[in-house]
């Protein structure tokens, strides 16, 4: 009998990634509308310490699985331990943040369990027959496909800031199981010689609940400063259009739209972007879109809740200017 | 060298997506384009040739209309290609597609299998991982560079905030991000169009795979479009007023600062 949603609770040097806490949040929801505990599932070593804020956030349940193998992400390590336990533990549904150590781990492990995987979605919703029925943005959120499974366990990777993050309860207790799992050398084959994190303290721009971006308008990397001015005064990430990565003035990992990003701020503020469909589809699904500029025509008008037809060199700084004392009342 | 690069072809970025009377989506007038992903995998696996010899294979699956797409490889520079077409396969998810893919990949030799690091139209990001675990491959995601030394791969792939660089030995599977090693994939030259038309392009069904149909794993129920969105406020005023303006706004009707 398959038991339990389960959580993969994603760490990277002992801090828990912020998607994981958005799906332990909508997990709990989900396992009280089907009667099953919520199981959040930690890899990693030396992350004991970690249980304590899994359970605060809801799991009846903790595995916890401790190997040297398992100290950093490894495609081959991550997949051959997942395996085993959700191969013992039988899970109804294993969910997964659609981080880039998520879009790489699934689908093998997925193949691995020789079962289904819905990636990257923006909902989920309980329905008695069909048992979860995921909604995945299609053609980079042009529409939508509902999709499920009847195999279990159905497994599925949630786009980041999809879900709100509810308060969390110190006094929840969860019982925790120690797993131990053997590494078969064949995962061990792909070797990480070097991680390389940025130092930007910028948020990373999937996550990001802010994201200032520029396009054409933009008419130079240099003036990307004005943008990066605003975002640090109000903690946003900065994107770009497709323009301005071909361009060479902001490295590809920056771009929104079709071939970048598919992002879902709550405010996204478009500085100097025209609003070509493709460059919509990246962004069209942000809370709120605020448009600045020059061309009163520009398609961007028509998807953003606020804008201002202007030169974007004169009112981005004049906004920091607002927003900073704002910040500071 | 024997290369072997995935290629799909999907929607062109600038369809606009309809249905037709059954709620499914309407290829139908779309132009159809060589996924973006994928040129740049097939760019790199022609450069490979050119740098150590060897044979390109680009394989693909999909309907009859499909072949274009492998012809534009095989324009490009890509030797031989492999269209698995077979209306068993419609409702194919990414474990059947897999399973497809293996088998027929499984049949050619490779040392190194390229794709895209993703498909423009389902973006699911799954069938090349998916395929390396069927054929019991390391495989490295969203490569942003690499390079091969003998029989050693040494590749740098985007991770949230960074990059990870691995090394890892021949055969691999690698899917790329756009701009990976820096290059553009190249137009196929008017000679090269020319010399597509006289390359080797086979079909394959399930049968001639040794498959039976296979039952997906996940099933789509539905297909809808987003809402549309409305369009808001302009603000009116001078830059600084406006700028003002939009600061209380934001501040207190949308409530998002």
């Amino acid at each position: 009998m398959p038991k339990g949603i389960w959580i993969f609770v994603e760490q990277r040097d002992g801090q828990i990634r912020k998607s994981s806490f958005e799906l332990l949040s909508e997990g709990r929801k989900l396992a009280d509308q089907i009667g099953e505990p919520l199981v959040g599932v930690i890899l990693g070593q030396g992350v004991e310490t970690l249980v304590k804020a899994v359970a605060a956030q809801g799991a009846d349940k903790v595995i916890l699985v401790e190997n040297e193998q398992l100290k950093n992400y490894s495609t081959g390590a991550y997949t051959s331990a997942l395996n085993q336990v959700i191969r013992k533990g039988e899970p109804q549904a294993f969910l997964m943040g659609n981080s880039a150590t998520g879009r790489d781990l699934a689908p093998r492990l997925a193949q691995r369990l020789g079962v289904g995987l819905a990636s990257d979605c923006t909902g989920i919703e309980h329905d008695p027959e069909k048992f979860l029925v995921f909604k995945r943005p299609i053609y980079a959120g042009k529409a939508f496909a509902y999709t499920g499974s009847t195999a279990r366990p159905v497994l599925a990777t949630i786009r980041p800031n999809t879900f709100a993050i509810a308060a969390a309860d110190e006094s929840r207790q969860a019982e925790v199981e120690k797993e131990t799992v053997s590494v078969d050398p064949a995962d061990l084959r792909a070797i990480i010689k070097e991680v390389a994190l940025a130092t930007s303290k910028r948020p990373e721009l999937v996550e990001a609940d802010i994201i200032v971006s520029g396009g054409r308008g933009m008419k130079g990397p240099e003036n990307f400063t004005i943008l990066e001015q605003l975002a640090d005064v109000i903690g946003a990430a900065v994107g770009a259009s497709r323009a301005a990565v071909d361009s060479g003035w902001r490295e590809q990992k920056f771009q929104v739209g079709q071939t970048g990003k598919t992002v879902s701020p709550t405010l996204y503020i478009a500085c100097g972007i025209s609003g070509a469909i493709q460059h919509l589809a990246g962004m069209g699904s942000s809370k709120f879109i605020v448009a600045i500029n020059k061309d009163p025509e520009a398609n961007i008008f028509n998807v953003a809740s606020y804008g201002i037809v202007g030169d974007l060199f004169e009112v981005v700084p004049l906004l920091t200017e607002e927003f900073k004392k704002l910040v500071s009342a | 060298m024997n290369i072997v690069v995935c290629v799909k072809q999907t929607f062109d970025t600038e369809a606009k997506i309809v249905f037709d009377s059954q709620g499914r989506i309407d290829p139908n007038g779309v132009n159809l384009i060589v996924n973006p992903y994928d040129e740049f995998a097939l760019e790199e696996g022609i450069r490979l040739k050119e740098k150590f010899g060897g044979t390109v294979t680009a394989v693909s699956m999909g309907g009859a209309r499909a072949q274009e797409a492998l012809r534009t490889a095989l324009a490009m520079g890509a030797d031989k290609a492999l269209l698995v077409s077979d209306p068993a396969l419609n409702d194919a998810d990414e474990w059947v597609s897999t399973q497809a893919l293996a088998q027929a990949i499984s049949k050619i030799p490779h040392d190194i299998i390229l794709a895209g690091r993703v498909a423009i139209d389902d973006g699911s990001s799954q069938v090349c991982v998916r395929l390396a675990e069927e054929l019991h491959l390391p495989s490295v995601s969203t490569v942003l560079k690499f390079s091969v030394e003998g029989n050693k791969v040494t590749a740098v792939r985007e991770i949230d905030g960074g990059t990870e660089t691995l090394e890892v030995e021949l055969p691999v599977v690698l899917t790329a991000q756009k701009g990976i090693n820096g290059n553009e994939p190249r137009y196929p030259s008017v000679a090269g169009i020319m010399k597509a038309k006289k390359k080797e392009l086979k079909t394959m069904t399930l049968a001639d795979l040794g498959l039976s149909a296979l039952e997906p794993k996940m099933k789509i129920s539905k297909y809808d479009l987003p809402a549309p969105r409305q369009a808001g406020k302009k603000i009116p005023g001078e830059p600084a007023a406006a700028a003002q303006e939009l600061v209380r706004l934001l501040h207190e009707e949308a409530k998002v600062l």
